[in-house]
């Protein structure tokens, strides 16, 4: 038992009951990662990867491991409605499908998908794979949480050669509760060979939610498969989310991320991508804004891992008050995986003397002809910019709220849904201070 | 009155005294060339009247319209009517141009209680000065100077200038680094502009850009101060002789 296992938070997730499966492999992978979190707590600041971001304060906390109100909530769908976005949708309150809510009657030829909870009854041995991995070699406490006591999620499957041309819309939904709440759901989404896709993946919450929550998705894109994923979270100021994102992509499987991290009190998010055929390409974009006292981590981890494979990363992060931003970018070209090109790029900017943004890209290379090129900075607007624009007229409120929208907003430049990229642009001003 | 005066002004950058005692008189309808070598104060002043930071007034004054210039924001003193033609543009990526402008537009005719411009009226009022100035409007639609050549940088400066219709214009070296033609093209921005109710204070190391904006007068700025004035033949002198002659029958301390 380590030390932190006496801390309320791990107590009250070891206290939470294993959801029976009655399928003996899922229960027996929950029983491990259930031992292994109980084997090895929390991680503390001397960990590495968590070297910025404290469990401190939300390891003294409790969280109940079941909502009895999660099928009564009364969501508002404006929580997540989305100009150019009508397809098919996925609600999630509190961890649980509601299919009163969700959008599944017509579902585009070469598409299935299913809440995870009816997944595993209709037919569990494709998600065996998925399901029963261990995160005690990760050493990634929630996600071996999350494998430990997720009960329902997003099972999607895209059949080969079908490009489904609807966007399809995953709504996780944070809604307030009389207790201090924890839930955690789990997705697995795989893209057959030349599969073409768009997700939609939101967070948002309804009510002040004071709760943890934890999410682990599996993305699997087969050879020549393309996703466009685009992520918006913008949970209450008391979620707590921790997430992990875990892709691989094959041969000339191509994946675009969007990410905006809006909202949240403690957020984390892993990201990684393999690149394991010839050719893959990984593109993300991101801007966090933390603001108050929030705090959003993200850390990316890109392994190139075959012939001239590409990755693209650039983020933006944005803190003002007191907030706190993370970020760690690690790109390794692993040996053989000759002719890879990546390039790798933060810049942060802080509006306010309390804020912080702690930023480490790391480049590991063991490859040949390979093109690798990062930077991180930190720093504040630019003086002479924000002099030009007062010198024409705009007062410096104004000229500081169009200096930072425009350095957030160059992340969504590539983002092909025009409506979307306005309405997302649009929150990012919303967000700033002053504007 | 006289829209501009500036009496004895002293200015100070990184707690170097660079302005040491300057009186110039502007009255509307005219146009002024500030000459004088490197490092004599031209872009200083340039920047005081603008309100740029980093500029510190520690003595005279500057009375613009009959209001303590000094007193005002750099916001406040554009939607007084001053802008200043940048020596060196700010290249502000993801800004686009237009909406730039017509923020500027907008927040200046606010400041003066006037209506706001709706898209289409500023629209129409853009094309209508592209067209005066002979500028393409694929300009609009790039973000403020990114990736200008030089000569755009610069005829962008003239194309704002036109659009905000100040009262004084302050040109920081607009001619520098700029071929004839687009020197030419420049000037031409700039004489159109004029009129009997606007002002020009032409900053300029080199006499060229004179032979096409013809000035009314001629300053000579030299050790922090002007050390001669005179008519456009002064402009002539001074290219024959250069600044060294002036500059030493005239010692900036002599007559402080």
């Amino acid at each position: 038992m380590s030390q932190s296992a006496s801390l309320p938070l791990v107590e009250s997730l070891l206290e939470a009951p294993l959801p029976p499966s009655g399928i003996a492999w899922l229960d027996q992978a929950r029983e491990q990662n259930r031992g292994a979190f109980a084997a090895g707590g929390l991680p503390d600041t001397r960990v590495e990867a968590w070297k910025y971001t404290a469990l401190r304060a939300l390891g003294q906390r409790r969280f109940a491991a079941v909502d009895v109100d999660a099928q009564n909530h009364d969501v508002d769908p404006a929580a997540w409605a989305l100009p150019g976005v009508d397809g098919v949708r996925l609600v999630f309150v509190n961890g649980e499908f509601r299919p009163d809510l969700s959008l599944l009657d017509t579902l585009p030829a070469g598409l299935s998908v299913l809440p995870l909870s009816q997944a595993l009854h209709a037919q569990a041995e494709p998600l065996r794979f998925s399901l029963s991995r261990h995160y005690a070699d990760i050493g990634d406490a929630f996600a071996q949480v999350n494998a430990a006591s997720a009960r329902d999620g997003v099972v999607l499957r895209v059949d080969a050669r079908a490009k489904i041309d609807v966007p399809v819309q995953l709504v996780f939904v944070a809604a307030a509760t009389s207790v201090d709440l924890a839930w955690h759901v789990r997705n697995v989404i795989e893209l057959g060979e030349s599969a073409e896709l768009t997700l939609i993946e939101q967070h948002v919450g309804h009510g002040a939610a004071a709760q943890l929550a934890t999410q682990v998705s599996d993305i699997e894109l087969a050879e020549g498969a393309t996703l466009q994923h685009t992520v918006l979270q913008q949970t209450t100021e008391n979620t707590n989310l921790v997430r992990r994102t875990a892709m691989r992509l094959q041969a000339r499987a191509s994946a675009t991320l969007h990410v905006l991290e809006l909202g949240g009190a403690l957020v984390r998010h892993d990201l990684h991508a393999d690149l394991v055929g010839d050719h893959a390409q990984f593109h993300s974009r991101g801007v966090f804004m933390p603001h108050g006292r929030q705090h959003a981590d993200t850390q990316l981890g890109i392994r190139h891992q075959a012939l001239n494979t590409s990755s693209t990363s650039h983020w933006r992060g944005v803190a003002s008050d007191r907030a706190r931003g993370v970020f760690r970018g690690a790109i390794l070209v692993a040996p053989g995986a000759d002719g890879s090109d990546a390039s790798l790029s933060n810049k942060n900017l802080l509006l306010s003397p309390s804020a912080e943004i702690d930023t480490k890209p790391e480049l590991e290379i063991y490859a040949d002809e390979v093109k690798a090129a990062h930077g991180a900075t930190v720093g504040q607007l630019d003086e002479r910019a924000l002099f030009y624009l007062r010198s024409r007229g705009i007062a410096i409120a104004e000229a500081r709220a169009l200096l930072t929208a425009a350095f957030c907003r160059a992340m969504l430049d590539d983002l092909p849904n025009e409506a979307l990229r306005e309405h997302l642009s649009n929150l990012l001003m919303a967000q700033l201070p002053n504007s | 009155m006289s829209m501009l005066q500036i009496e004895n002004l002293h200015a100070r950058v990184e707690g170097k005294e660079i302005l040491k005692g300057l009186s110039l008189t502007v009255n509307a309808g005219e146009v002024h060339a500030i000459m004088g070598p490197n490092g004599a104060g031209k872009s200083t002043l340039g920047n005081v009247l603008s309100g740029r930071d980093g500029y510190e007034v520690t003595a005279g004054s500057v009375t613009y319209n009959g209001i303590d210039l000094l007193a005002l924001e750099p916001e406040a003193r554009a939607a007084a009517g001053v802008f200043l033609a940048f020596q060196y543009p700010v290249e502000i990526p993801g800004v686009n141009n237009t909406y730039f402008l017509r923020a500027a537009a907008n927040a200046q005719r606010k400041a003066r209680g006037e209506k706001e411009l709706d898209s289409m009226q500023f629209l129409k009022l853009v094309r209508e000065k592209l067209k005066v100035m002979q500028i393409s409007d694929e300009l609009l639609h790039r973000a403020v100077n990114e990736g200008f050549s030089g000569g755009e940088k610069k005829r962008n400066e003239i194309f704002q200038m036109a659009v905000l219709e100040p009262k004084l214009a302050i040109l920081d070296e607009t001619d520098s680094g700029l071929d004839i033609d687009a020197l030419q093209q420049v000037a031409q921005g700039v004489n159109m502009l004029r009129s009997p109710d606007r002002a020009f204070l032409m900053i300029t190391h080199y006499q060229r850009l004179l032979d096409y904006v013809v000035p009314d007068f001629v300053h000579v700025l030299a050790g922090g101060r002007i050390v001669e004035s005179g008519d456009k033949s002064l402009a002539l002198k001074l290219e024959e002789h250069g600044y060294r002659g002036i500059g030493e029958s005239h010692p900036a301390g002599a007559q402080a």
